[in-house]
């Protein structure tokens, strides 16, 4: 569920760079400020440690899938919210860089998704309170696959926000949720089980280290919830605030016109007028399509597209491509001779 | 996401290409980083049906390949093999968005397949540039340029960290994951042997990162990494900034394809 630079706007990437590079800035403050400096080579090889596991695959059984970890949730109970939060930051970035998951605009909200929600949402309010005291086996089990489970609700919702923010898929929010969440309920448990396994065996073989790894200061849980308000409005606000929220825009045009139907009824022919003035990108003929389509829908849409505006477009892409081409290769040549 | 194998190959090539010695790899970090930013911002600026007008920023990734001697196989290779999420979400759009949009001769092609197509050319290049940046780069400088920018030093140290790391316990994973492949006779992991598994690899990961505290405790370790060599801005790194930022900005704003489509077909003017 790694969101893609080509799934997201300028302004919804920049506002998540922001809001995780906010997060960036005081982890790595209250990293500095723990004193501990045990922490830095931990979080480096416990970084490697969920790089690697992520590629191990367990079955799981009568589906004939595999999971695997994804490490949010077990670097916050092993390592405390703050330094797992730059560990899963590192990892994602590792990832964007040389694997090309996600992308690097994306990484913003990839940070976001899959770091913040997990480090500062399931294990101090879900992880934590349900594991006061000394608990067992199996609270730790309920515990881990509870918050993991919620942390990737919440990573996924922030997904589909994002996608729907950004305009560039024309999926409606409300299927995009209805796909997005049940799929994501069982990586969730996947997660979750994958998480206390490994907490059950790392109890069973040196329960010292799950005490060692527990962050020094604790966190204040009022301060997290101001922080992560603060943050959750700005992003909101800045989506909404952004100039081009056309994302809006084209859910309510989709969900104005069903695709398919022809256009029978005056209720279909007003949907379709609204659709015409909602229509944005009069620069390639599309207002004009979306007008002449009530009129005849079975007749060829050929005077009503502007097809001199398509072929000058699609001339001049290829003209540019095939530039592009010759001048790579040219510069390839000198290269290579040099 | 490859197996082992593949990604511990994906780190060290792309990091092997980048200590090749050439004119890309001498560049300042920041440099390209910069570009890069700008880059990936630009070609996502554009609106959702755009094709035509995002064709001439291939020429970035492209010229820079050619020009540092990259070869196109394993960025290629990352291409097909990466984020399969976006595509599947933007497979979405030719089923929903039916209006038809472009008109060649008989054939009507709809707003959607038209978003598809910008969304697929979208991923095609940012993908590209970023892994450009690593491929001309490298992760130590990568580090370096971030830590000159800003990027708090913890970061920059536990991406370093994570680098380097990376391939010592990935090859330790990568041991243990055929050892338990060999026994298992061709079936999967069982759930109980994964968590077994993991469990003693994060243990040895604990013990390598107790050693490996004692052996930078040794070599004066007071808390602080000092990185590398310092980064130099010579005029060839403001060069390379300003031509590609003034490219990126004609290709944006100045519509050189629907000029030169125009010119090409004779249609108004």
């Amino acid at each position: 569920m790694h969101m893609a630079d080509a799934l997201l706007s300028p302004t919804v990437g920049a506002s998540l760079w922001a809001a995780s590079a906010a997060v960036i800035g005081l982890s790595a403050r209250r990293v500095r400020t723990s004193g501990d400096d045990r922490l830095a080579p931990l979080m480096g090889v416990l970084g490697a440690f969920v790089f690697a596991a992520q590629m191990v695959n367990f079955a799981i059984p009568g589906t004939g899938s595999s999971g695997h970890l994804g490490g949010g949730l077990l670097l916050a109970i092993l390592l405390g919210p703050w330094a797992a939060f730059l560990v899963m930051a590192s990892v994602l970035t590792v990832q964007a860089l040389f694997f090309a998951d996600g992308g690097l605009l994306a990484l913003g909200a990839n940070l976001f998704n899959l770091g913040f929600f997990p480090c500062f949402v399931a294990y101090p309010l879900i992880y934590r309170p349900l594991t006061r005291g000394s608990p067992g086996p199996r609270r730790i089990a309920f515990a881990a696959v509870l918050a993991a489970v919620v942390g990737l609700q919440l990573g996924a919702l922030g997904v589909v926000l994002q996608t729907w923010a950004s305009g560039v898929s024309s999926l409606p929010i409300a299927s995009f949720a209805a796909l997005m969440q049940p799929i994501h309920l069982a990586i969730g448990l996947v997660e979750g089980l994958a998480t206390a396994g490994l907490l059950l065996a790392l109890r069973r073989l040196r329960p010292d280290l799950l005490d060692l790894a527990a962050p020094a200061r604790p966190l204040r849980p009022a301060l997290l919830g101001l922080a992560l308000t603060a943050l959750f409005v700005g992003g909101v606000l800045s989506w909404f605030a952004s100039p081009n929220a056309d994302g809006l825009e084209w859910s309510v045009e989709h969900v104005a016109t069903a695709p398919l139907s022809p256009p029978a009824s005056p209720a279909h022919a007003a949907a379709a007028a609204l659709q015409a003035r909602l229509a944005v990108l009069p620069d390639y003929g599309l207002a004009q399509a979306h007008a002449a389509e009530p009129a005849a829908r079975t007749e060829p849409a050929w005077p009503a597209v502007d097809g001199g505006t398509s072929l000058a477009g699609i001339v001049g892409g290829l003209a540019t491509l095939v530039f592009v081409l010759v001048l790579a290769w040219a510069v390839q040549r000198g290269a290579r001779r040099r | 996401m490859p197996g082992i194998d593949g990604a511990l190959r994906a780190l060290s090539s792309l990091d092997a290409l980048a200590a090749r010695p050439g004119p890309a790899t001498r560049l300042d970090a920041r440099a390209k980083l910069l570009v890069t930013a700008a880059y990936i911002v630009a070609v996502v600026s554009f609106e959702r049906h755009a094709v035509a007008a995002l064709v001439p920023f291939a020429a970035y990734p492209l010229l820079l390949g050619a020009w540092a001697q990259v070869p196109a196989g394993p960025v290629l290779g990352k291409l097909a093999l990466a984020s399969p999420f976006a595509l599947m979400v933007g497979a979405f759009n030719p089923w929903i968005d039916t209006a038809p949009m472009l008109q060649l001769g008989s054939i009507s092609v709809s707003s959607g397949w038209v978003s598809y197509a910008s969304l697929l050319l979208r991923f095609v290049l940012t993908v590209s540039a970023a892994l450009l940046l690593v491929a001309t780069t490298g992760m130590r400088e990568l580090a370096a340029a971030l830590g000159a920018l800003g990027v708090p030093r913890e970061f920059t140290a536990q991406l370093l960290f994570l680098h380097r790391y990376s391939f010592v316990v990935g090859e330790e994973a990568r041991r243990m994951a055929t050892a338990a492949r060999l026994r298992s006779a061709g079936r999967g992991l069982k759930f109980g042997a994964w968590s077994a598994l993991l469990g003693h690899l994060l243990l040895r990961a604990y013990e390598r990162a107790r050693r490996i505290h004692q052996a930078m405790l040794a070599r004066g370790y007071d808390g602080e990494l000092r990185p590398g060599r310092p980064l130099a801005w010579k005029g060839r790194d403001t060069l390379f900034v300003l031509a590609w930022l003034v490219m990126f900005a004609w290709w944006r704003w100045g519509e050189p394809v629907a000029w030169l489509g125009r010119l090409l077909t004779g249609s108004g003017a």
